[in-house]
């Protein structure tokens, strides 16, 4: 029997596409799955526990403050971080994108991104050598500074902060760079012509159209730094707690995976929920 | 302000920037090079961490498993993430869109969701922890990366080439082998080494999928943190990031400067 040509052109696509897609269902779908399943069990289905459906995961959830305590922690964290970001990267993209011609652009370009794609831990851990007390930042500001100044910033907020601005701030140059990138230059010049002055060409012409490659930014930020453990735990030491951290726990300190996968599907949530509000914005980014 | 002022005070902004993203490194690099077990100043040169790390066998171990781990994730990634897109440049269908979408959920929700999730699911099929859950995560995490890129690259593909080439007489694997893909081949190397470096830098997703006692150098670096620092994992991770970046660079390369000039 001969395969028609649309039918067999339809194998080759299926051929191509399935291989792929199914390997993220199986790794990714499938798992997300499994996940909304067991957070309302009772107790791991493994073995011959006795658990059943329950809702007490979730009830859990609105029960405990410390959960919702937690939840808003790691948001503010995420606000925080963002903040930062949005406020040091901008102008840095800003002088990336208009400032600099040519191959210099090119390679500082290169040399804003390139730690972004290197091991983040291991840079949150270069963080720890720095910041900890007798370390190389206390040792510098006192070999400048005519008086002595005690500073350790290891194990506190401010540290935390400063190693998620550090992983994280070259998404936000990144993107707010491809924004200003885009801007037609002669649209600026035109405004210049026109009698505006610098203050009134930045609010009026350059940031509202850059506005969706910075909140595209932002979304990139926000969303990792609120699910974030492995750098509160390194540079937050003990105020380093965070709603990652207690996810975290449920699944390799007290192994209640019920608990920890009800904890990460309000995560997931959230997580959602901005995703679906930014979606038109990262849309309008994407163009 | 003149506008040399403002432009002054713009590259100063950006070399302040540079400085706060390199300095960190920098100082842990020039750390593993001091003599000093607790980073004493003043410093004194000496390679002991790295002759150290050489008799480390846990170490090595670790890191003999993250670069195979690494390339296996590599090949498999780059195959599927390539065929994946050359399917997607050349047809038109119904669920195209929607197959795209699909490639953000493993790149925007946040690892510690995924990789616990993934933890469950493996334990739940009976295939646990372990290298072979590792990989199967990491390809995963990969294949959005890949596609991204390739279909960057293809998009600067002319396909009336393919058409030339059926016209005369090419099959279509033909077609692939001798058209497509030689222009496509910078994407692909790109697409490749970013999958290298999802995988080798790859730390969350490894931390729940890696079983104690067999697992990648991130992870062992995360656990040998928590118990305190030593400059070993200096050394370790010095080595490492000069590696990442070197493969990051080189993928810039490829992607940049492939063929557009």
């Amino acid at each position: 029997m001969a395969i028609h040509p649309a039918g067999q052109r339809r194998l080759g696509v299926l051929g191509l596409l399935s291989p792929a897609y199914l390997w993220l269902t199986v790794a990714i779908f499938l798992p997300l799955s499994a996940m909304l399943y067991f957070s309302v069990l009772s107790d791991v289905p493994f073995g011959d526990t006795d658990w059943h459906y329950s809702l007490e995961n979730y009830r859990a959830f609105w029960e405990n403050p410390v959960y919702a305590t937690l939840l808003w922690k790691s948001v503010k964290l995420g606000l925080m971080v963002t903040l930062v970001s949005v406020l040091v990267g901008f102008p840095c993209a800003y002088v990336l994108a208009k400032v600099i011609r040519g191959r210099a652009r090119e390679t500082l370009f290169l040399l804003v991104i390139l730690p972004f794609w290197s091991n983040s831990l291991v840079r949150i851990f270069s963080w720890a050598i720095v910041l900890r007390g007798n370390g190389v930042l206390e040792r510098s500001l006192n070999a400048i500074l005519p008086f002595e100044v005690d500073v350790n910033l290891m194990f506190s907020t401010a540290a935390v902060v400063i190693g998620l601005v550090h992983s994280y701030l070259p998404y936000v140059i990144l993107t707010s760079y491809l924004g200003l990138q885009a801007i037609d230059d002669s649209l600026i010049d035109a405004a210049r012509s026109m009698g505006a002055g610098k203050l009134t060409i930045l609010a009026r012409v350059i940031l509202p159209l850059a506005l969706p490659g910075v909140l595209a930014g932002a979304v990139l930020i926000f969303v990792p730094v609120v699910g974030s453990f492995m750098e509160p735990r390194i540079l937050g030491g003990r105020v380093g707690t965070y709603y990652g951290t207690v996810i975290e726990d449920q699944f390799v300190a007290v192994f209640n995976w019920p608990l920890g996968a009800a904890l990460s599907f309000v995560l997931l949530a959230v997580v959602l929920g901005i995703l679906a509000l930014a979606s038109p914005i990262l849309r309008k980014a994407q163009t | 302000m003149s506008a040399l002022a403002y432009r002054t005070l713009g590259l100063i902004w950006l070399g302040a920037v540079l400085f706060f993203l390199y300095a960190p490194i920098l100082v842990m690099a020039a750390m593993s090079f001091n003599a000093s077990e607790f980073y004493q100043l003043p410093f004194r040169f000496s390679t002991q961490w790295y002759a150290r790390l050489a008799d480390n066998q846990e170490i090595l171990d670790a890191a003999a498993r993250s670069v195979l781990i690494a390339l296996c994730v590599t090949a498999i990634a780059t195959t599927l993430g390539s065929m994946a897109s050359i399917a997607m440049f050349r047809h038109e269908f119904r669920g195209k869109r929607l197959l795209q979408v699909l490639l953000f959920p493993p790149i925007a929700i946040p690892w510690l969701i995924t990789g616990t999730a993934m933890l469950i699911f493996f334990f739940g099929v009976g295939l646990g922890r372990g290298t072979p859950a590792v990989i199967i995560g990491h390809v995963a995490l990969a294949i959005p990366y890949v596609i991204v890129v390739v279909t960057a690259r293809l998009a600067t593909f002319d396909p009336t080439l393919e058409e030339a080439a059926r016209a005369l007489g090419a099959d279509a694997w033909t077609v692939t082998r001798r058209v497509t893909l030689p222009w496509i081949a910078p994407g692909i190397v790109a697409g490749a080494l970013f999958a290298f470096a999802v995988s080798f830098d790859q730390f969350v997703v490894s931390y729940f999928l890696s079983e104690p006692g067999d697992s990648t150098l991130p992870v062992l670096i995360y656990t040998a943190i928590r118990k305190g620092f030593t400059p070993e994992i200096n050394a370790i991770s010095t080595i490492i990031i000069t590696l990442s970046m070197t493969v990051m660079l080189i993928a810039a390369r490829y992607s940049k400067f492939g063929g557009d000039r």
